[in-house]
């Protein structure tokens, strides 16, 4: 593996830059590993990377159906954060944030991490009352937050409406700093030629088809669309086919498949040096460092496996861009487009065991998966390479559904889906 | 966006209308019999297919009425609309059994 830094940088210079090679290798595969992984977004390569580094298990493929990071992984808003709730929550998705404030580094990969604050402002006193409550769990949690007046909220976020006649008026908002944003392609083309690097064959086009099982029901191998592969463990990181994978395998899971929207604008001067979400229409924005306006709301509310996106949903969030941001009204789209995700009835993630033994799984991060790569991968990896979920991980058992220990970050975890 | 035919007031544009999930669901009885595993399964786990989905929907800014909706979740096609205790049509069994296996609970 070629180290980028600025010596290489200048070296391919004065090569004429035909001296790079391929961030990552794209072998065969073989008929048997130790670990094969399925889903080769952010989530799987993660996974991969980390059964490779934390464990030494390097005997590793990862098998992807199209591309890598063609999923939600390249449909998502970028956003990082760790604003959660719950202490289970909170523990989870900070280890997350911790991992990726150190990933370009570990990765020798610029993911352009730009924590640069996610403020959500609030419109009426109960929103107030809620985010008081809020920033204090998140405080007790040991993760920073503040509450900010409606002078700070117009200071953060110029663009927004604060005049008294607002349809949405502004009471005021709260602010993680260490949120913002990451490139996301760069996270799964990182995490890729890192764990190539380590050994894992890194495998697409080779879509799963189902799975060899033995008398006592364990999984052996999986037959794919370039053959049959055999490992001692698998893992499935696939996001909004969760319950079709799940099917292959003969069980079900508690996961709905929904089509969340994504926008961007043509390209703007910088106008907007923070994430923006409002609680009263649910729709945020960001600025890219090209500059056009990454822009989200709610989700399409009936199961679809279209990566499209229905009208209604269009018209309400750009709606609420041209009436909260009024300077934007008359911006134009570049392009509009939707990512299938997994949402389960708490908006926490499962974790863990499936009920098929040697199959775990990495699944239910619904509308915020992306800033959950690290410790989903992480996590995942744990669980296979010591048959035992991480402390962090184990409140997310798929168990929970049976045991009721739900939690229920539904009303917590941004945007009310 | 979705026409969907309302069985009470025709074909009407999707924003009329909510979706409330999964059609003919029955709650496990008795009360007395039913173990965590399936009050479990009844509480939170659906059928979530990549295909044909049977699903209520709700007429809710016009006639307020539930009804039955045959959906295709990958195209959106809606294949039939039918009235609520009404059974599924005969045409969707056929096609509904020969689906891929929508997993063992």
């Amino acid at each position: 593996m070629t180290r980028y830094n600025a010596w290489s940088l200048l070296k391919q210079g004065f090569a004429g830059q035909r001296g790079w090679t391929a961030a990552w290798r794209s072998p065969e595969p073989k008929s048997r590993y130790d670990v094969v992984i399925v889903g080769g977004g952010g989530h799987g390569l993660a996974t991969a990377y980390y059964l490779a580094k934390n464990h030494g298990v390097r005997n590793v493929a990862l098998l992807e159906k199209g591309w890598l990071g063609g999923g939600n992984t390249g449909r998502n808003t970028t956003i990082v954060r760790s604003n959660y709730y719950y202490p289970q929550s909170a523990a989870l998705y900070d280890f997350s944030l911790r991992l990726y404030e150190g990933l370009a580094r570990e990765l020798n990969y610029n993911i352009m991490l730009s924590q640069r604050g996610v403020v959500n402002v609030l419109h009426s006193r109960h929103d107030m009352e809620g985010a008081a409550r809020w920033v204090g769990a998140m405080n007790a949690n040991g993760i920073d937050a503040e509450l900010l007046t409606p002078r700070q909220v117009q200071e953060r976020v110029p663009l927004l409406d604060v005049s008294p006649r607002a349809r949405y008026p502004v009471w005021g908002g709260f602010e993680q700093r260490r949120g913002g944003t990451a490139r996301h392609d760069a996270v799964a083309w990182g995490y890729a030629r890192a764990a190539s690097a380590l050994g894992v064959d890194i495998i697409q086009g080779c879509e799963l088809q189902g799975f060899r099982r033995e008398g006592n029901g364990r999984v052996t191998a999986v037959e794919t669309s370039r053959g049959t592969i055999a490992a001692d463990a698998f893992g499935m990181a696939v996001a909004g086919h969760s319950t079709v994978v799940a099917a292959m395998g003969g069980f079900r899971l508690p996961v709905s498949s929904y089509a969340l929207q994504a926008f961007v604008t043509e390209p703007l001067k910088p106008v907007l040096d923070t994430v923006m979400l409002s609680f009263g229409t649910g729709m945020y924005i960001s600025q890219s460092d090209k500059g056009g306006l990454v822009i989200g709301g709610g989700l399409d509310h009936y199961l679809s496996y279209a990566q499209r996106g229905n009208m209604p949903v269009i018209r309400h969030v750009l709606g609420a861009v041209a009436d909260q941001l009024p300077a934007l009204g008359r911006v134009r789209l570049a392009r509009q487009w939707a990512g299938i995700v997994d949402v389960v009835h708490d908006s926490s993630p499962i974790l863990g065991e499936t009920p098929v033994p040697g199959l775990f799984i990495n699944c239910g991060w619904g509308t915020g998966g992306f800033k959950a790569i690290p410790v989903g991968g992480w996590m995942l990896a744990h669980h296979i390479a010591t048959g035992r979920p991480h402390d962090i991980a184990a409140p997310f058992a798929l168990s929970r559904f049976l045991s009721g220990a739900l939690i229920d970050e539904a009303a917590a975890s941004g945007i009310p889906h | 966006m979705l026409l969907i035919p309302c069985p009470w007031c025709g074909p009407r544009d999707e924003i009329e209308f909510h979706c409330g999930g999964q059609s003919h669901l029955a709650r496990p009885e008795p009360w007395h019999a039913v173990d965590d595993a399936t009050w479990g399964d009844y509480l939170f786990t659906r059928d979530n297919p990549k295909g044909l989905h049977l699903e209520r929907w709700s007429h809710a800014a016009g006639c307020r009425r539930w009804f039955n909706v045959a959906r295709d979740t990958v195209s959106h096609h809606i294949l039939a609309t039918y009235r609520m205790g009404e059974p599924v049509p005969e045409a969707l069994q056929r096609e509904l059994a020969a689906a891929a296996p929508r997993g063992a609970s």
